[in-house]
């Protein structure tokens, strides 16, 4: 049995915050689809440039929200043990890499910006899941889940752009397997949030992450399968489903579901004993 | 060694602020910007209705995640266990602030003041690198390490304690060493049946809550 006050929706990070882990999200899932399948499309190239830039102005919004914008530097200081810092170094690693591969062409680089874009995923995974004070953050399975979608929305991206038309049955089975696996790691992240204000929060979102997300998309994709004359139209609406339900998830995630823990107290005083 | 705590007697305290007030004129926080904070619990349900009053505030954790995720190494903590902010470090991101589980981190973007216009007070004591960087309590570490240097005793000399301590009306606040185990703080815990905030997470805080006495 606890007692205090009941938790209250923390306002440090808003729409900026949330901005960078939509779009970096995004642009470092689109970084890795192209690692799949580099030069199968014909706009890989600005496809790539477009995955870099999302994740610049990601990058970018987070510097509109910081108090001291002219020492913005000084989030490489700590990289032995903040999350922020590593996701910056990262992101400097996806930008050399990716400027690489624009420059001299070669399929190895593109697939080595994919990795580096998949640790910068991943980061922003460790940079939610480091918040103690956030439950709907900190809760195990947060990583995951925020990969898994950076990676359907990323893929989602590329079948949006290209219509399905470039795409290889490597990047159909990348843009399947992440949805399922997003599913998936919704459920198991669910579990382990339990019932509260958090989840009442993202419930809305994640039904239609999951309906619109994930069922609609599969559908459209076997429908595409079946019938290949609608194929180009259904990969662009299942891209597109993916990728909307994603970013209203995490637009959800970090702006109104995260809710601090309160102040409880396990032990009520016994006045008059001392 | 050294670790710094402070303990506050949830029996003896009556909530009447004097401590966030103390805080304030010590520190020269701006309007809604409580370092420390006594909250006022409601418990139970009508008839069977109790008040608690908790003073909360930065718990200077042995284990700060504040710490961890500062991307700027802003904050540290002291070999006494002082979780301190160097504001010409911090950036400002707040990631210390949704990392902290109490509550205690403030970030000001502008400047604020009682009235609007600022007091003479206020001006005086306006200090333009709080703002737009991340704040929180301090323990006092000027009033400690000054006392320490005149050979004083933090917890027991007023001149080397917390503003907060000195404050308190019914003696509910304590400061002093835990690790020294003939210590004000390590008598009062060891005669008194205590808990911290939110232990669960493992943050190992250095504020202690006393609530009845030993069996």
């Amino acid at each position: 049995m606890t007692y205090g006050p009941k938790p209250w929706l923390q306002r440090h990070w808003d729409i900026r915050a949330a901005t960078n882990f939509i779009l970096g999200g995004t642009g470092a899932g689109l970084l890795v689809a192209i690692a799949l399948a580099p030069q199968a499309a014909p706009g890989w190239r600005p496809m790539l440039a477009l995955g870099l830039a999302l994740i610049a102005v990601g990058l970018g919004a987070v510097w509109l929200e910081i108090g001291r914008k002219l020492r913005a530097l000084h989030v490489f200081f700590n990289p032995w043990t903040s999350w922020m810092t590593r996701e910056s170094f990262t992101a400097l690693l996806v930008f050399a890499l990716g400027a690489t591969v624009l420059a001299l062409d070669r399929p190895w680089t593109a697939q080595a910006t994919g990795l580096a874009a998949l640790g910068f995923v991943f980061c922003q995974g460790r940079i939610l899941h480091a918040s103690k004070g956030i439950p709907a953050w900190r809760a195990a399975g947060i990583t995951p889940l925020i990969m898994a979608t950076g990676l359907a929305e990323g893929s989602g991206l590329y079948l949006v752009i290209t219509a399905g038309g470039g795409a290889v049955r490597a990047l159909f089975a990348l843009f399947a397997l992440a949805l399922v696996a997003r599913a998936l790691a919704w459920q198991r992240y669910r579990a382990k949030l339990g019932r509260g204000a958090p989840l009442n929060a993202l419930e809305a979102s994640a039904k239609w992450l999951l309906n619109v997300g994930t069922f609609a998309p599969l559908a459209l994709l076997l429908a595409g399968l079946v019938a290949p004359q609608i194929a180009p139209a259904a990969s662009m609406l299942a891209g597109a489903a993916a990728l909307a339900t994603g970013w209203h998830f995490k637009l959800a995630l970090v702006t109104r579901a995260a809710h601090n823990q309160g102040f409880s107290l396990p032990r009520l005083p016994v006045r008059g004993s001392r | 060694m050294t670790r710094w705590v402070m303990i506050a007697d949830l029996r003896r305290c009556v909530g009447c602020q004097t401590c966030t007030a103390a805080c304030k004129h010590t520190n020269a926080t701006p309007p809604e910007v409580q370092w420390r904070r006594v909250l006022d619990m409601e418990v139970g349900e009508y008839p069977q209705v109790k008040r608690v009053f908790v003073p909360v505030g930065c718990m200077h954790c042995a284990d700060p995640p504040c710490m961890h995720v500062c991307p700027s190494t802003a904050t540290r903590q002291r070999a006494d266990g002082i979780v301190t902010i160097d504001y010409d470090l911090c950036i400002g991101c707040a990631y210390c602030a949704v990392a902290c589980p109490y509550q205690a981190r403030y970030k000001t973007d502008r400047p604020t003041f009682a009235y609007g216009e600022p007091m003479p007070s206020e001006a005086q004591r306006f200090d333009a690198r709080r703002f737009g960087v991340a704040t929180k309590c301090t323990f006092c570490s000027d009033r400690v390490d000054a006392g320490l240097a005149q050979g004083l005793t933090p917890g027991i000399d007023p001149e080397a304690t917390p503003a907060c301590v000195n404050s308190c009306i019914a003696k509910a606040l304590h400061f002093g060493d835990v690790e020294d185990p003939d210590s004000n703080v390590s008598e009062l815990l060891a005669e008194n049946q205590f808990f911290r905030m939110h232990e669960e997470l493992g943050t190992e805080p250095g504020f202690y809550y006393l609530w009845d006495r030993a069996p």
